[in-house]
């Protein structure tokens, strides 16, 4: 029977595009749960160097780190952190917006902005967006290693050290369950100490090899490159996560769409066999 | 009972071990350090080397490529890298860095990223119909 071919076509079509979604949602969700696990693996690092850094910042007085030192804002760095792959929902473009609105924060204020990106939507987004870019990696996949991110932390930090910059940022997705993702601004530069260790309050210090100075500069480096790591990871999870929900509700939308054209596709159907009914019995009234 | 002391290695992509142990050995950059209960505070660079941990019982030998050691009177923690570290290799990679900004920024008709999304589709696509197909004859 002819009647209907268009739409029967139409409904296969659409049909296979559930199948994709639905495969790319069954993926999401099995990344989700591998990445949420690198989330939690990469946390006991971060935690341990934030307590020897607090340590470090109650018992040595005579030498202070300039990265715990806060001075005079007249330029900021940001890295923006994003996800290599589109996809995922709103959770670049919330990113984005909500990087944009404290860029112009900054501007009001006459504070210089210096960018970096850490994935490809951001990259592309910064190139689109203008502005100065010191340094982008992209492709770092599901399993990013810290080694990936050294490069981009680096221009940062030289920056930061050569006084180019008094405040240092990451903007990130945080992963907070998984319908929601927050994007967040952090600031990582200066180091913020005030959680004190209670236990630690007398008069201590450590024992320095090879001197405090030396010990220091590895040591805040590796912190904010872990913390910038955290960010990756956390940015990966809520990727995930938005892309398995976003792949759901199009798998959804999909199924509704079929049964929209099965409806009509029957509908039409029936029409025709009634029109044809009614022409043999009218032909056959004829006779 | 034998003292002990608490010992975590940590590196940044994840928690290697965590337990009581009577001694730690581990490499300093100014010589290597056997670290026994009750140690003062320290906080020492690591070379490329072993962390051997003495559980009374048995030795356990991890391997790190450099790090950071923290050590309080009970506790003992090894900041590992998990990359190799030097200064002109981390300069380096800074300015891989900053080169990918700048061809970026270069190349603004970037669609890359889109037709190779499409591209994606199509391959899954493809593959789906592969197994449907499959499917059927069987």
């Amino acid at each position: 029977m002819a009647v209907g071919k268009e739409i029967k076509t139409k409904i296969a079509s659409v049909q296979s595009t559930q199948k994709i979604t639905r495969a790319m949602e069954m993926v999401a969700a099995s990344k989700m749960r591998k990445t949420q696990e690198r989330v939690l693996a990469a946390r006991p690092y971060a935690k341990k160097m934030g307590q020897v850094i607090r340590h470090l910042a109650q018992a040595r007085t005579e030498y202070k780190h300039t990265y715990l030192l806060d001075r005079e804002c007249k330029r900021v760095g940001v890295i923006l952190i994003s996800s290599d792959r589109g996809l995922c929902g709103g959770l670049n473009s919330n990113l984005f917006r909500k990087f944009v609105s404290q860029l112009k924060e900054w501007d009001e204020q006459g504070i210089d902005v210096a960018m970096a990106s850490i994935g490809s939507k951001g990259e592309g987004f910064l190139s689109r967006l203008g502005g100065e870019v010191l340094s982008s990696v992209t492709h770092l996949g599901e399993t990013p290693s810290i080694e990936d991110i050294i490069g981009v932390v680096k221009t940062m930090l030289n920056e930061y050290d050569e006084g180019k910059i008094d405040r240092f940022y990451i903007a990130h997705n945080d992963y907070v369950n998984t319908m929601t993702q927050s994007p967040e601004i952090t600031q990582l530069l200066p180091v913020y100490t005030e959680e004190l260790d209670d236990q630690l309050t007398h008069h201590w210090d450590y024992i320095y090899e090879p001197d405090a100075k030396e010990v220091l500069d590895q040591l805040l480096n590796r912190y904010i490159e872990s913390l910038v790591y955290q960010g990756v990871l956390e940015n990966n999870a809520c990727e995930q996560a938005a892309r398995m929900v976003a792949m759901k509700s199009a798998s959804d939308n999909a199924g509704t769409l079929i049964d929209e054209l099965q409806l009509v596709y029957n509908k039409a159907r029936q029409a025709a066999i009634t029109q044809e009914l009614s022409e043999i019995v009218a032909g056959a009234a004829a006779v | 009972m034998s003292m002990t002391i608490h010992v975590d290695i940590v590196s940044a992509e994840a928690s290697i071990y965590g337990g009581l142990a009577e001694m730690v050995f581990a490499p300093g950059e100014l010589g290597e350090l056997g670290i026994a209960p009750r140690h003062a505070p320290l906080v020492t660079r690591l070379k490329p080397g072993e962390v051997r941990v003495n559980t009374g019982k048995e030795e356990l030998d991890f391997f790190i490529s450099g790090g950071i050691l923290e050590v309080q009177p009970h506790l003992v923690t090894v900041l590992a890298d998990t990359a190799i570290r030097a200064d002109d290799l981390d300069e380096a990679k800074a300015l891989a860095a900053k080169k990918q900004a700048e061809d970026a920024l270069a190349d603004k008709t970037s669609d890359i990223d889109f037709a190779k999304a499409q591209a994606e589709l199509a391959e899954a696509a493809a593959q789906l119909q592969a197994i449907s197909r499959l499917r059927k004859t069987r």
